[in-house]
């Protein structure tokens, strides 16, 4: 037996802290992106929910529904674009609540890895899956009569705000992901949080048919301003103040919910 | 090729414990001075919340060497070792590796540390090469120094075959030996074991031996627990056994052996009726009995005389033997003739057995 099991010149590599706190995201983002692929669940979902709630929509619900001016499918492709983004960050809660209650959490813990690396790395794999889904989307809703007049300053502003949403999103799925105790737990917070919020906006249905105090809420919150957005650059509808007003949430959130989950997560993993 | 040997080494004799043994004597000689201590363990106590579940635990493990840590579940084995890497941290006491003290230094700590712990700390959805190269890198290694380890310790581990395989694919033994693996990517010098081998059929328990034997002889130093006590006889150059959160004893395997005897001789009576006199015509030490099983055991120097005197009396009273063994000392041995009482409670029901007579 000639080969040593102990290599005294194996010598970790020296560089900045920014250095590795990129490269630490990016070994611990491509390890969830792998999972993606590798997980028929996780597949099945970021394929067939999109296509599912999609028809459903359009050709269950959408005939009861009155849009006014616009067609119903063109209507319906922002709400269901947002709603699906929304959905695909609950993978966040999932993944980090199960790599805490598994033994491979005691790996990282051992190792000598940026602090938020292992968040950072779920939360770009999330931004990845999502980037998949809103892809569907877009393709699917071509299939079944949508028609956009957005140009390609649109597309690139849709491009920017679904990833600055999906980023916001999946930070608070990753604090959630910190706070449940449990995996079945972390399921359920997505259907709770997320749930509401994607139904109670203008995702499927003109707000001005709630009750009042639905409709404040629905006109006011987060996704509402997103779809709008998102629907105005697509298929012309006015706008308002969504436009601003998403950017602002979707940066908002972001500037809180990252340091909050920094600091749960160094709790969580402190000895 | 690796492991072809170790099936000789393991089942036939102890021939590689003429290594063991030079060590051994150079410990007792007092040739080792302070920077030949790998792990230094002084006054270490742990309570969760109320409950006091290491209660004062000191001991040194030369460099080189191996230590392991004996004692049945509960005893505060993994708390141990989870302090000792950095993941906990002591109520009390004073821990240094390689003289970098665990709490203040965790870093330095945790460049020199490998640890395999208790349920295993793999990504199931990627493969060995996929696992051992994430946590290269998360190590900082030069992927030129990942390429190479992750190739070495492969075809060391005998995962070659498998390394593109999804781990979730993999057996047991498979799993522990990657786990172990990925352990030592870094070559950390080094490498605590929890229970690397529970759980595990015989065969991939043999190979686990064998790397360990390997791991030691490139000069890894070794804190490994263990439920078993052959397990720590053929590994270990210092056993400590645990009980409660406390070290009950301490020792070479050699040591603890003529405290328990190096092996038991067991005898099985047919008729129930016939246990109890055969409780009292044998006349041994330490004698064991087993009222559920008609058991008796004692602790023998494996002479044909003594057995050939206990078969006799027994003859002379009529009492039938259906079977006799010997068997090398278990930990459950251990511990009744430590404690006077079984290490598990199981049999607590039945009041005459796990009892000792003297
Ligand atoms: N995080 C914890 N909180 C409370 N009690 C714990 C915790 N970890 C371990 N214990 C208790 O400490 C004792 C020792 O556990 P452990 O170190 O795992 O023993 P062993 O590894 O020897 O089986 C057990 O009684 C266990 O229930
Ligand atoms: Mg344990």
């Amino acid at each position: 037996m000639t080969t040593r099991f102990i290599n005294n010149d194996v010598k970790p590599e020296s560089h900045s802290r920014l250095f590795w706190l990129i490269s630490d995201s990016w070994v611990l983002a491509k390890r969830s992106i792998r999972h993606i692929t590798r997980n028929l669940d996780q597949l099945f979902s970021v394929a067939l929910f999109p296509i599912m709630f999609f028809l459903l929509f359009r050709y269950v619900f959408g005939g009861a529904i009155d849009t006014g001016s616009i067609s119903y499918v063109n209507f319906l492709v922002a709400g269901i674009f947002v709603q699906m983004l929304a959905f695909g960050a609950n993978y966040t809660t999932m993944n980090l609540a199960i790599d805490l209650q598994r033994g491979i959490v005691n790996r990282f813990k051992s190792l000598p890895i940026s602090r938020s690396a292992l968040l950072i790395g779920h939360v770009g794999a999330d931004l990845v899956r999502n980037m998949m889904t809103g892809l569907i989307v877009i393709g699917v809703s071509f299939l079944v009569g949508f028609e956009p007049v957005a140009g390609v300053i649109d597309w690139i502003l849709i491009f920017i705000l679904a990833a600055l949403f999906s980023l916001a999103i999946s930070w608070i799925s990753a604090v959630m992901g910190l706070i449940v105790k449990s995996i079945e737990a972390a399921q359920w917070t997505g259907f709770i949080v997320i749930f509401p919020l994607t139904f109670v906006s203008s995702a499927f249905v003109p707000t001005e048919t709630m009750p009042y105090a639905l409709r404040l809420f629905a006109e006011n919150q987060p996704l509402t301003h997103v779809i709008e957005a998102i629907r105005s650059w697509l298929v012309g509808t006015p706008v308002g103040d969504s436009g601003w007003l998403a950017f602002a949430w979707c940066i908002g959130i972001i500037v809180v919910t990252v340091p909050t989950a920094s600091w749960l997560f160094k709790r969580q993993t402190l000895r | 090729m690796l492991f072809e040997s170790a099936y000789l080494i393991t089942r036939f004799g102890k021939m590689n414990n003429k290594s063991k043994k030079d060590v051994n004597e150079q410990m007792l000689s007092g040739t080792t001075g302070a920077d030949d201590v790998a792990v230094s363990v002084k006054g270490l106590r742990k309570s969760f919340k109320n409950v006091t579940v290491l209660d004062g635990i000191d001991f040194d493990i030369q460099k080189g060497t191996v230590l392991a840590l004996l004692g049945p579940n509960g005893a505060g084995k993994t708390t141990t070792v989870h302090i000792l890497s950095t993941l906990l941290l002591p109520d009390s006491g004073s821990i240094k590796i390689n003289n970098f003290d665990v709490v203040k230094q965790v870093n330095k700590v945790r460049s020199l540390i490998g640890l395999t712990g208790q349920y295993a700390a793999l990504d199931e959805y990627l493969t060995a090469r996929e696992n051992l190269q994430m946590i290269g890198r998360l190590y900082r290694l030069s992927h030129k120094d990942i390429g190479r380890r992750t190739d070495e310790l492969l075809e060391l581990f005998d995962l070659v075959h498998a390394s593109n395989r999804a781990v979730k694919t993999y057996s047991g033994g498979m799993r522990r030996r990657l786990d172990l693996a990925v352990s030592l990517i870094a070559s950390p010098p080094i490498l605590f074991l929890d229970e690397p081998t529970t759980g595990l059929d015989p065969q991939s328990r043999l190979i686990m031996w064998d790397i360990v034997k390997h791991l030691v002889s490139g000069g890894t130093t070794v804190l490994l627990t263990t439920q078993d006590m052959d397990e720590a006889d053929h590994l270990a150059n210092k056993i400590i056994v645990m009980n409660g959160g406390k070290i009950i004893a301490e020792g070479t395997s050699e040591e603890l052996k003529l405290l328990v005897g190096s092996e038991r001789l067991e005898i099985t009576v047919i008729n129930e009726e016939d246990f109890e006199r055969a409780a009292t015509i044998i006349q041994e030490e330490n004698l064991r009995i087993e009222k559920s099983s008609k058991k008796l055991s004692f602790a023998t120097k494996g002479g044909v005389h003594q057995l050939k005197q206990v078969l006799s009396q027994l003859d002379e009273a009529k009492i039938e033997v259906e079977n006799i063994s010997f068997h090398s000392p278990t930990m459950d041995d251990v511990f009744l003739t430590l404690t006077g009482h079984m290490t598990n409670t199981e049999d607590a029901g039945s009041k005459e057995d796990g009892v000792m007579i003297h």
